[in-house]
């Protein structure tokens, strides 16, 4: 069954949803790229619970006109319009008053919220039986999506990445570096006002799919993700793209397979999961990655600590240390070096006199603060540099 | 009018104002420590911990659920942490990726599992009942010093009153300190402070309000009283006491009016259904805001102070 659904053989309605989801899902990750470049991720938070009285507007405004409440481009609207003011709200409070931006976005968040939840209880006793459904606004379902839903949210899909496309070059400027972006002629807060209202375009599709509670997940986790494997912008926001959509696509076929399965979390599961193996795997930042930078740390330090003990002949205890040398040939099991041992170690230790007289003298200020007792004095200084240090030098003494 | 009230209102009327209490107390703190985002993680966070607990224990008593709810919000603050550190991003996206997952694994728990013996769903979670704590037992004024009428009180108001009793005794213990190393942490910690535990223990305390409030009146007060209250104070005063004594005032008139508004608002208006206690409750302390940020005395941020 799960098969099936990832092979799209679930019939066609099941199918175009799955694809306007994969569509919704690039689209969040390549925008909360630049959201999370501009160390915004969480105004996506505040964005997508604003929507929520602004859903129940459309829905109080569509009914009273006659209409079907739940027509989605009417309640698409009109989370846009409340969202739009939770954020020009946001804006003003940090401009005009002393909060911070964490406490505007949490205000925002949680009045609009509540406020929206008093509008989901008003609709609620206004007319029970056509109501059903908007509850799902909150965790998102693709369970009953009509044909027409998935077109407009592939189609809003297409256009927000089309927007992206046209406008990454500033974003990406803004998002690195405001200060300079401004000097250099770009308009930063329209740039701002820009990526929000594509933030904001991103939220107010996912509502049905992902829910509002949870599509901020699909605006940071990707992102985040990317930002693992790469340090290139360009390539972040792709990943990211592919991350968000491959998490959405997942998310949707196997909810697919079962009434019972919100959307939602799934999506946001599966995109966790993802996160997760990079934060193993990933090349630079992952686990993996930082305990074999650690373990190759403390073997440089004991190779290191090793080989001048070796040079001025003493004993060396630490079972590690010796295992290092002999696994390299430099010394024997009972801890008395070998020839390689003894050049090396005789290095080691000319590396450290060299070390003592640069830091010994004032005129090496720069080079000298390089010194952490691993780094070879090669890498620093060039041979000449060497050649002038070595003449500071006490004639090298003798291995024995 | 007498007898309805006290077993109507009043009780779900007093575990309101103890839940704003009892969250804008730690808020304020939260607030000038720049973390207020915390409060919004844990309480989002609080819905898998409570899931697991009754998971395990198949029931929804109170300790297995309040040490759930702990645990969930230790594991958020340590995986931001961890996640902060090893992949080298900003506190908000770590935060951001953290509870979107712990609340999307609730959920998906919470729909799996049979819940449907006990009162544990989604819209619970968010928005609570606070409408249904009702006080059968009471039958006026009097039952107040009735003790047969009052161990019929829904039981939510005593842990509630416990819970604000414990904050309020744990902020006065580490009141200093904790005002230290709010303002200048690094000054506190050449004092010698522990200022990680006190980070730590200021994160638990927001917890445990999150914990117990979010059990009697849903999450989204749980986020409105963290941040607004104190916001609004904030707009008050320059000095820390008197502002968590606003904040106090500003929560406990949220709590009141919201919940007036909510049950009788509709009725004044025409229609014969109440609204959403908890949702109107945030509402009004969100109003409480806007009125604060456009006239409060100390609203304006350092650099604007002399204008009018």
């Amino acid at each position: 069954m799960i098969w099936q659904a990832l092979t799209l053989q679930l019939g066609y309605n099941a199918t175009l949803v799955a694809l306007g989801a994969t569509l919704l899902g690039i689209a969040a990750g390549v925008t909360g790229s630049f959201l999370f470049l501009r160390k915004r991720a969480l105004v996506s938070d505040a964005v997508s619970h604003a929507t929520l009285p602004g859903i129940g507007l459309a829905f109080i405004v569509m009914v009273a006109l006659g209409g079907d409440g739940r027509f989605l481009p009417g309640l698409l609207l009109g989370a846009a319009l409340s969202s739009g003011l939770g954020l020009l709200l946001i804006a003003w409070m940090m401009r005009r008053t002393r909060l911070s931006e964490d406490a505007a976005i949490g205000a925002v968040l949680s009045v609009f919220f509540g406020a929206g939840i008093v509008l989901l209880t008003v609709i609620q006793s206004m007319n029970a039986g056509r109501q059903a459904g908007l509850d799902t606004v909150l965790l998102g379902s693709t369970a009953g999506m009509l044909q027409s839903d998935a077109l407009v949210i592939a189609a809003g899909g297409a256009v927000v990445l089309l927007l992206v496309l046209l406008l990454r070059r500033p974003m990406l400027a803004v998002g690195f570096d405001p200060d300079y972006a401004a000097v250099s002629g770009t308009n930063v807060g329209r740039i701002d006002l820009a990526m929000m209202g594509l933030v904001m375009a991103v939220t107010v599709l996912g509502i049905t799919t992902v829910g509002l509670i949870l599509i901020v997940a699909l605006l940071i986790i990707p992102p985040v993700t990317a930002r693992l494997w790469t340090d290139h912008a360009l390539r972040m926001v792709v990943l990211a793209g592919v991350v968000g959509g491959l998490s959405a696509y997942v998310g949707a076929a196997v909810s697919a397979t079962a009434p019972a399965l919100p959307t939602g979390p799934i999506i946001v599961l599966a995109s966790f999961v993802l996160f997760a193996l990079s934060m193993i795997l990933a090349p630079a930042r992952g686990g993996l990655a930082l305990i074999r930078r650690q373990m190759r740390f403390r073997r440089r330090v004991h190779r290191r600590q090793g080989l001048l003990a070796l040079a001025v002949g003493q004993t060396i205890h630490e079972p590690f240390t010796l295992a290092l040398l002999r696994r390299e040939g430099l010394a024997r099991a009972d801890g008395v070096p070998t020839d390689a041992g003894r050049a090396a170690a005789a290095k080691a230790l000319l590396d450290e006199a060299r070390w003592a007289a640069l830091r010994a003298d004032p005129a090496h200020g720069l080079s000298a603060s390089r010194y952490d007792a691993l780094t070879r004095i090669e890498t620093v200084l060039t041979p000449d540099q060497i050649a002038e240090l070595d003449r500071q030098l006490p004639r090298p003494k003798e291995v024995s | 009018m007498g007898a309805e009230f006290v077993a109507l209102s009043l009780p779900p009327l007093l575990i309101g104002i103890l839940a704003a209490v009892t969250c804008a107390l730690p808020g304020n703190f939260l607030l000038l420590r720049r973390q207020a985002l915390i409060g919004d993680a844990i309480s989002h966070v609080v819905l898998p911990g409570i899931v697991v607990a009754f998971l395990l224990t198949g029931t929804i008593a109170t300790l297995p659920m309040l040490l759930g709810a702990a645990g969930a919000a230790l594991l958020a603050v340590i995986l931001i942490e961890g996640v902060r550190r090893t992949a080298r991003i900003e506190a908000g996206a770590a935060m951001g990726v953290v509870f979107t997952s712990l609340f999307a694994a609730g959920v998906l728990l919470l729909e799996q599992s049979d819940t449907s013996a006990v009162h544990l769903d989604v819209e619970h979670a968010l928005y609570g009942n606070l409408e249904s704590l009702i006080w059968l037992d009471a039958t006026g004024w009097a039952s107040l010093v009735d003790p047969v009428a009052l161990s019929g009180l829904p039981p939510e108001l005593p842990r509630m009153a416990l819970a604000l009793l414990i904050v309020v005794l744990a902020l006065r213990l580490m009141w200093r300190p904790l005002a230290m190393a709010t303002f200048d942490e690094g000054f506190a910690a050449t004092l010698g402070l522990p200022v990680r535990a006190i980070g730590l223990g200021l994160v638990m305390l927001a917890a445990l309000a999150a914990v117990a409030a979010f059990d009697a009146v849903g999450s989204i007060i749980v986020i409105a009283m963290f941040i607004c209250p104190p916001a609004s104070a904030r707009m008050m005063t320059d000095r820390l006491g008197a502002q968590v004594g606003w904040s106090v005032v500003f929560a406990i008139l949220s709590a009141v009016l919201g919940y007036v508004a909510a049950g009788y608002g509709p009725l004044w208006l025409g229609y014969d259904n109440s609204v959403s206690a908890a949702g109107m409750i945030a509402t009004v302390s969100g109003l409480i805001l806007g009125i604060t940020m456009l006239i409060g005395p100390r609203r304006h941020p350092a650099g604007l102070a002399r204008q009018g």
